[in-house]
């Protein structure tokens, strides 16, 4: 048998059946579903008079609506309190599965997925958000989708799909000291640019991706879609067993057996081809901030803003000067000079234990600087923020001025009341720094929580080895 | 669905490259539970100066004079012409639905995001991929005879803009449902059958996942 990429695997074992022009018929192991973009969908299905075909698919959880303060009196902003409603609805009327509000297990659709064992090794994962690539750390094939998709894999359990080409992104070595698997995705944009890995499944491999947690893992997944690719994955080791073990939708006792000797099939063969390799060499990694309005626009924390003067390519160029004049910076300014107003811990990114546990320790016994208005951690869960709470983070935080919240988006993209206001500054662990995406006007810097909570103490961007250094 | 086999109408430049699905609908617009009316709301960053919600009356907000779509006489536009990488980042189909409520038919760009490609297509907006050399030329046919219309024929997969005629590539899968207007969910469950049989199969050797 000719060798396969983990990704070929992955698609041959779903097809149902192919058209003449290769567009193929995806069967779909589990469907995940929140609020926002799946109202439509339910709705189509009702004017059909469809139902949904396999119910015991789909997990449905609110998250990009909830507030992130006090949830005992509901939610106050009446459209975003209709659509969660509506979400419950749904589940009730369609007999689906939702871990609503008041649920302990709820929380972000990409952290609780794994977090229960719903997202399995050799799964396809689909949502109707494009951070669903999230999901293929586990060496699943997991991808967003519109609602128009929603609707099609609720009636049928199927999408319509053509074949992405391989590409493989291997970061060789091994990262230094403070580097982490978002400094690594970041640097991998900046290298391959947002439009990259357009039409590509990728990939990730090489050591450091070997070497990082399943958190890690999903936070470079994660961010696949900002550099155009609809799926990233991660071959099965020991690692993606160990996460998985235990997990309540996670096959138990002899049945796990049996699905741990499929898993462990599922990696690229050693001689499989990729239609496009890139290297990343892991020691060169600095950590890194967005300086732009696209995650491609990115330097290194001792790099200046780069000059749109020095680059050739007119529309790049004005791209470039678009976003400097949106972010109210500077060619050439450092980027360690530049004064931050907002902290923001969260998001679908980097919600998860591991990443409360990297800003904690940079918090721990520190206090935030006079010119941050505000400094918020938002936990991915509930079950996220049990566990921080019993390691005591909740506390470091606190002691040491940020905000301790619900789960949720929050303001990832501020479709809740946490947002930036105009001209705010925000070191941010979300996963876009497009314009306006965390309030209008708002100026969205992208930093691992690490350097999230270092710009918090400092009040503008530090490099964090510095930081811990000197103390 | 509506179907789109050939159209004419005026094309609008919106010159600057990843145009992102939150600048084509921003969030407070998403917690609709409709698909209708986010027309007003197309760009809406760029189109008022002031910021707008759902709960806000466009009417009385205040437009930006400088943005194209503000301007005679691409407030009529049916065609947009971009740059590389449009409709990157989120997966909303909102998106899709603003632009078709604005008035438009077809999108030419050098390329586009996948999500928003595919999303397109399951609301008869036609994503057309060219050249950027061709697309470069085209913003410069633009530039210099505004207002002018370009024709789209879905049949011949070609794109008309004055004496010059350019040929797309699309699949042929994705052609048929367009040029016919179906609904792909009723194509899918033609094969029912097959996927029941699949899904028995599978079920036997993962049960696992069921």
């Amino acid at each position: 048998m000719t060798a396969r990429t983990l990704y070929d695997k992955l698609w041959d074992d779903h097809v149902v059946r192919t058209e003449d022009d290769g567009t193929a018929l995806l069967y779909i192991d589990r469907h995940l579903v929140h609020e926002v973009t799946s109202p439509q969908a339910f709705e189509g299905l009702r004017i059909a008079g469809r139902k949904p075909w396999r119910t015991d698919s789909v997990l449905a959880v609110p998250d990009h609506n909830v507030p992130t303060t006090d949830r005992s009196a509901g939610i106050e902003d009446p459209v975003a309190r209709l659509q969660v409603k509506t979400l419950d609805n749904n589940c009730s009327e369609f007999g689906l599965t939702e871990f609503d509000m008041s649920d302990i297990r709820q929380g972000i659709v990409h952290v609780i997925g794994p977090e229960q064992g719903a997202t399995l090794p050799g799964m396809t994962v689909v949502c109707g958000d494009s951070h669903t690539s999230t999901h293929g750390a586990f060496g699943a094939l997991a991808f967003g989708i519109g609602t128009s998709e929603v609707e099609h894999v609720l009636a049928t359990q199927c999408l319509l799909q053509k074949k992405s080409k391989n590409m493989l992104v291997s970061v060789d070595g091994h990262v230094n000291e403070g580097i982490t698997a978002k400094d690594i995705v970041l640097a991998i944009i900046g290298e391959i640019g947002t439009a990259g890995g357009t039409g590509f499944a990728i990939e990730f491999g090489g050591d450091a991706i070997r070497a990082l947690s399943m958190e890690g893992r999903m936070t470079v997944c994660n961010m696949a879609i900002e550099a155009g690719a609809r799926a990233g994955m991660v071959g099965v080791d020991a690692t993606t067993i160990d996460y998985v073990n235990n997990r309540p939708y996670a096959p138990q006792g002899e049945m796990r057996d049996r699905a741990i000797e499929n898993w462990q099939q599922l990696h690229s063969d050693s001689d499989a081809v990729f239609d496009k390799v890139v290297h990343i060499d892991a020691a060169s990694i600095r950590p890194q901030v967005t300086w732009g309005t696209s995650p491609e626009m990115v330097v290194a924390i001792d790099a200046g803003v780069p000059d749109p003067d020095t680059v050739k390519d007119r529309v790049k160029a004005d791209g470039m000067r678009k976003a400097l004049a949106y972010m109210g910076l500077e060619a050439g300014m450092p980027i360690n000079r530049i004064a931050v107003d907002k902290v923001f811990i969260g998001s679908c990114t980097n919600s998860r234990i591991e990443d409360l546990r990297a800003a904690a320790k940079v918090a721990q016994g520190r206090k935030v600087a006079n010119n941050i208005k505000l400094a918020m951690v938002v936990p991915g869960s509930g079950l996220v923020k049990q566990q921080a709470e019993k390691e005591g983070l909740d506390k470091v935080f606190l002691e040491a001025g940020f905000e301790w919240r619900e789960p949720g988006c929050s303001m990832c993209l501020a479709m809740n009341a946490d947002r930036l206001e105009p001209g705010e500054r925000c070191a941010s662990t979300s996963n876009r720094n497009f314009e306006g995406r965390q309030g209008q006007g708002g100026r969205t810097h992208l930093v691992s929580p690490a350097m999230a909570a270092a710009a918090a103490v400092a009040g503008h961007f530090v490099d964090v080895n510095d930081l811990m250094s000197h103390n | 669905m509506q179907a789109f086999t050939r159209h004419s109408g005026i094309v609008a430049p919106l010159d600057r490259p990843n145009v992102d699905t939150d600048a084509i609908i921003p969030k407070q617009y998403l917690k609709s539970i409709k698909r209708s009316g986010f027309g007003p709301n197309a760009f809406d960053d760029w189109r008022y100066l002031d910021e707008g919600g759902p709960d806000i009356d466009d009417s009385t907000r205040r437009i930006n004079p400088e943005f194209i779509l503000n301007q005679q006489p691409y407030d009529r536009a049916t065609v947009l012409l971009a740059r590389e990488n449009f409709g990157c980042g989120s997966s909303r189909e909102h998106a899709v639905w603003a632009l078709t409520d604005f008035g438009f038919r077809a999108v030419i760009a050098p390329g586009f995001a996948d999500i928003f490609f595919n999303n397109s297509f399951k609301n008869g907006l036609l994503p057309i991929t060219l050249d950027s050399a061709v697309v470069d030329s085209l913003f410069g046919k633009v530039q210099q005879n505004r207002g002018i219309e370009f024709t789209i024929d879905l049949e011949s997969q070609t794109v008309t803009a004055g004496e010059d005629v350019y040929a797309f590539e699309i699949d042929e899968f994705k052609k048929y449902c367009m040029l016919n207007g179906l609904d792909d969910i009723g194509l899918t469950l033609q094969h029912a059958d097959q996927i029941t049989a699949y899904e028995q199969e599978r079920k036997q050797k993962l049960p696992w996942l069921f």
